[in-house]
C-alpha cells in the first residue's frame, strides 16, 4: 500500500515564483525515501504542502489513505514533520515543547509522558528534559525535533535535512536511529544535502529541480547506471611523469597521487595488474567523490542541457 | 473520540498561555499594578479630593472602574498580540499548524489565554483599587459578563493584530495610537455628560465608553449610556472580530505561504 500519494500538485507563490509544478510521487509504506535536489528545486514547499504550511495551488496529495483536502485531520495524524529550521519556543523545557506536541494531537497526558520518556531516552535527551530549549547545542536541539515528531508515533517521518550541521558523530548516531525506526515499520521521507547520507540509508529517491521531479526510481537502479568512477590513488614510490597505461584514463596529481577514471565494463584488477608491471605499488585508493554525487551532478547537468 | 482529541488540543494550548504569562510574572502581572496604583494615588487621591463628586460619587469610586477595565483591556489584548505573534516569529506556531487541530480550537485557545490574563489582572488591580478606596459591586452578574465580553473582544483584537504583524514595530502600533486614545476618551476619567454634545455624539462611537460604563454600572449602579446596548454592541463586536479572526487562521493569512 501507498503512504503517500501526490498527483499533479503544483505551487504557485503569489510574486509568481512557481515552487512545484505537475509533481507526481509515490512513497510506499516502509520505505526509506529520499528526495534530493539542489536550493530553491521545491523540496521544502513540497514538505510544506504535506504539513499544511504552505497552501497548494493546485493537485492532490494522499497520505495513508487520507486526501489532505478531504480528511485533513487523518492525514496529520499520519505524519510526524521533523522541519529544516529550529521552531520550538526558546524558552520551553525540552519535555515541555514534546508534551505540547502530544496535547495538540489529543493525545493524553499519562501517554504522552511515557512516550516522551521514551524518545528523549532514545535520542540522549532524557537527561535534560528539564533544561530550556534555547540551553541546548545545535545536535540536540536537532533531536529534540525529532522526539517532538515521534510523541504523537505517525506512521510516517518526513525529515528536512535533518543532519544539516551537525558533527560526523551525530549524524552516524542520527543515522542508526532512523534505520532503527524505519526497520520498526515507520515510513520515512528524508531530504538531504548530504548525498552519502541518502545512499547509504535510502531504498528509493527521487530527484527534484526547478519544482519538478526529473528522477524517480530505486536507489539501487539509479546507481547502476553510473558508467564511470573516479578513483585517486595514493602510491609508494614518487614519479616525475604519468604513467602511461593504456585503456584507463590517468592522471598525475602531484607526484605521489594518481588520478584514474573506471568505466563500468573496466575491471580494477586489470589496472593493479598494470600498475605492478611497470612496478609502482599502491598505499591506499579512495572514490574521488560520493557515487550518487556523480549522479546527481550529471542529473542536473544534463536537465540544464536540455 | 474526536471531541476527547479536540479538549486536550484546547486544554493544551490555554495552559501553555497561562504558563506563558504566569512565568513572566513581573512583566505582565506587577506593571499594570504599579500603574493602576499610581493612577490611584495622582487621580485619585491628590487631583480627585480637589475635583469632588461626580454623578453622586467621590472622583476616585467613580475611576476606578474605568481603571480596572483599562487593565482589564491593555491586557488581554497584550496577551494574545505578543503570544501569536511571538510564535510566528519564532516559528513555533508551526507546532500547532502541522498538528490535526482545527483553526477554531487554535482561536479559541489563545482567546481563553487573553480572557485568563484579563481576569487574572483585573482582580490584582482590583486587590490594588481596594487600599485606595471602599469598592462594592452593584450588580455581580453585569460586572462579571462585562469583564469576560470585554476581555473576549480585545483577545480577538490581540490576534488580529498579530495575524498582520510582520515586526515587532507591528504590535505596538495599534495599542499606542489606537488603544491607548480610545481607553482616556472612553469615560474612564470623566463622565461624558461634561462633553459637549458634538463630542458625545463622537464618543458614542468609541466601544470602548460602552464597556467601561457597562462595568461602571456593574460596580456602582450609574452609566451614561444604556446597559442594553452596551451589551448588544460589545457582543455584535466581539461576533464580527471572531468571524474575521476565523476567516483569516482559515485562509493562513500570515502564518502560511
Amino acid at each position: 500500500m501507498s503512504a503517500l500519494t501526490i498527483n499533479q500538485l503544483n505551487k504557485t507563490y503569489r510574486n509568481q515564483v512557481v515552487a512545484l509544478h505537475d509533481v507526481n510521487l509515490e512513497v510506499q509504506q516502509g520505505d526509506f525515501f529520499a528526495l534530493l535536489g539542489p536550493n530553491g528545486a521545491g523540496k521544502s514547499t513540497l514538505i510544506g504542502v504535506l504539513c499544511g504550511m504552505v497552501n497548494k495551488t493546485s493537485g492532490n496529495v494522499n497520505i495513508y489513505g487520507h486526501d489532505l483536502d478531504i480528511d485533513m485531520v487523518a492525514a496529520k495524524a499520519s505524519i510526524g514533520i521533523v522541519p529544516q529550521e529550529i521552531n520550538f519556543s526558546q524558552f520551553e523545557t525540552c519535555m515541555e515543547i514534546v508534551l505540547n506536541q502530544g496535547g495538540y494531537y489529543g493525545i493524553r497526558r499519562n501517554i504522552a509522558l511515557k512516550r516522551a520518556e521514551k524518545y528523549l531516552s532514545k535520542l540522549g535527551l532524557w537527561e535534560k528534559r528539564h533544561e530550556r530549549s534555547r540551553n541546548l547545542s545545535g545536535g540536540m536541539k536537532r533531536r529534540l525535533m525529532i522526539a517532538r515528531a515521534l510523541i504523537h508515533e505517525p506512521k510516517m517521518l518526513i525529515l528536512d535535512e535533518p543532519t544539516a550541521g551537525v558533527d560526523v558523530e551525530l549524524r552516524r548516531s542520527m543515522w542508526t536511529f532512523l534505520t532503527e525506526i524505519n526497520n520498526s515499520g515507520i515510513t520515512i521521507l528524508l531530504t538531504t544535502h548530504y548525498l552519502e547520507e541518502a545512499e547509504n540509508l535510502c531504498k528509493n529517491i527521487a530527484i527534484i529541480d526547478h519544482g519538478k521531479i526529473v528522477e524517480n526510481t530505486s536507489m539501487k537502479k539509479l546507481l547502476s547506471t553510473l558508467n564511470q568512477e573516479t578513483f585517486v590513488l595514493d602510491i609508494v614510490k614518487p614519479l616525475t611523469e604519468c604513467p602511461d597505461i593504456s585503456e584507463f584514463k590517468t592522471t598525475l596529481i602531484d607526484d605521489s597521487t594518481l588520478e584514474v577514471e573506471i568505466q563500468k565494463n573496466q575491471r580494477l584488477n586489470d589496472y593493479f595488474e598494470k600498475l605492478s608491471a611497470q612496478q609502482i605499488e599502491v598505499v591506499s585508493m579512495r572514490n574521488k567523490s560520493n557515487r550518487l554525487e556523480e549522479l546527481f551532478l550529471r542529473l542536473l547537468e544534463h536537465k540544464d542541457n536540455a | 473520540m474526536l471531541n476527547e482529541r479536540i479538549w486536550i488540543a484546547f486544554c493544551t494550548i490555554v495552559i501553555k498561555e497561562i504558563t506563558r504569562f504566569t512565568r513572566i510574572w513581573v512583566q505582565t502581572l506587577i506593571p499594570p499594578a504599579i500603574s493602576m496604583a499610581l493612577y490611584f494615588v495622582i487621580f485619585g487621591s491628590l487631583i480627585g479630593s480637589r475635583i469632588g463628586m461626580m454623578d453622586g460619587f467621590n472622583y476616585i469610586d467613580y475611576i476606578a472602574p474605568g481603571i480596572i477595565m483599562m487593565s482589564v483591556i491593555n491586557n488581554s489584548y497584550a496577551n494574545v498580540v505578543s503570544s501569536f505573534f511571538g510564535a510566528k516569529f519564532q516559528n513555533h506556531i508551526e507546532e500547532m499548524l502541522v498538528a490535526p487541530i482545527p483553526n477554531l480550537v487554535i482561536l479559541l485557545g489563545y482567546i481563553t489565554g487573553g480572557v485568563a490574563r484579563g481576569f487574572l489582572v483585573g482582580i490584582v488591580v482590583t486587590i490594588v483599587a481596594m487600599f485606595f478606596t471602599d469598592l462594592r459591586i452593584h450588580d455581580y452578574f453585569i460586572t462579571f459578563s462585562v469583564v469576560l465580553l470585554t476581555s473576549i473582544l480585545f483577545s480577538l483584537g490581540g490576534m488580529l493584530n498579530a495575524v498582520f504583524a510582520k515586526k515587532f514595530d507591528d504590535i505596538s502600533i495599534i495599542p499606542t495610537f489606537v488603544l491607548t486614545p480610545l481607553i482616556y476618551l472612553g469615560g474612564v476619567f470623566y463622565s461624558i455628560d461634561l462633553l459637549p454634545e458634538f463630542w458625545q455624539d463622537i464618543s458614542s462611537v468609541n466601544p470602548i465608553l460602552y464597556m467601561v460604563n457597562a462595568f461602571r454600572y456593574g460596580m456602582l449602579g450609574v452609566s451614561d449610556i444604556n446597559i442594553l446596548t452596551a451589551f448588544i454592541m460589545l457582543s455584535i463586536f466581539s461576533v464580527i472580530l471572531f468571524i474575521i479572526c476565523l476567516q483569516l487562521l482559515n485562509k493562513g493569512v500570515g502564518i502560511k505561504s
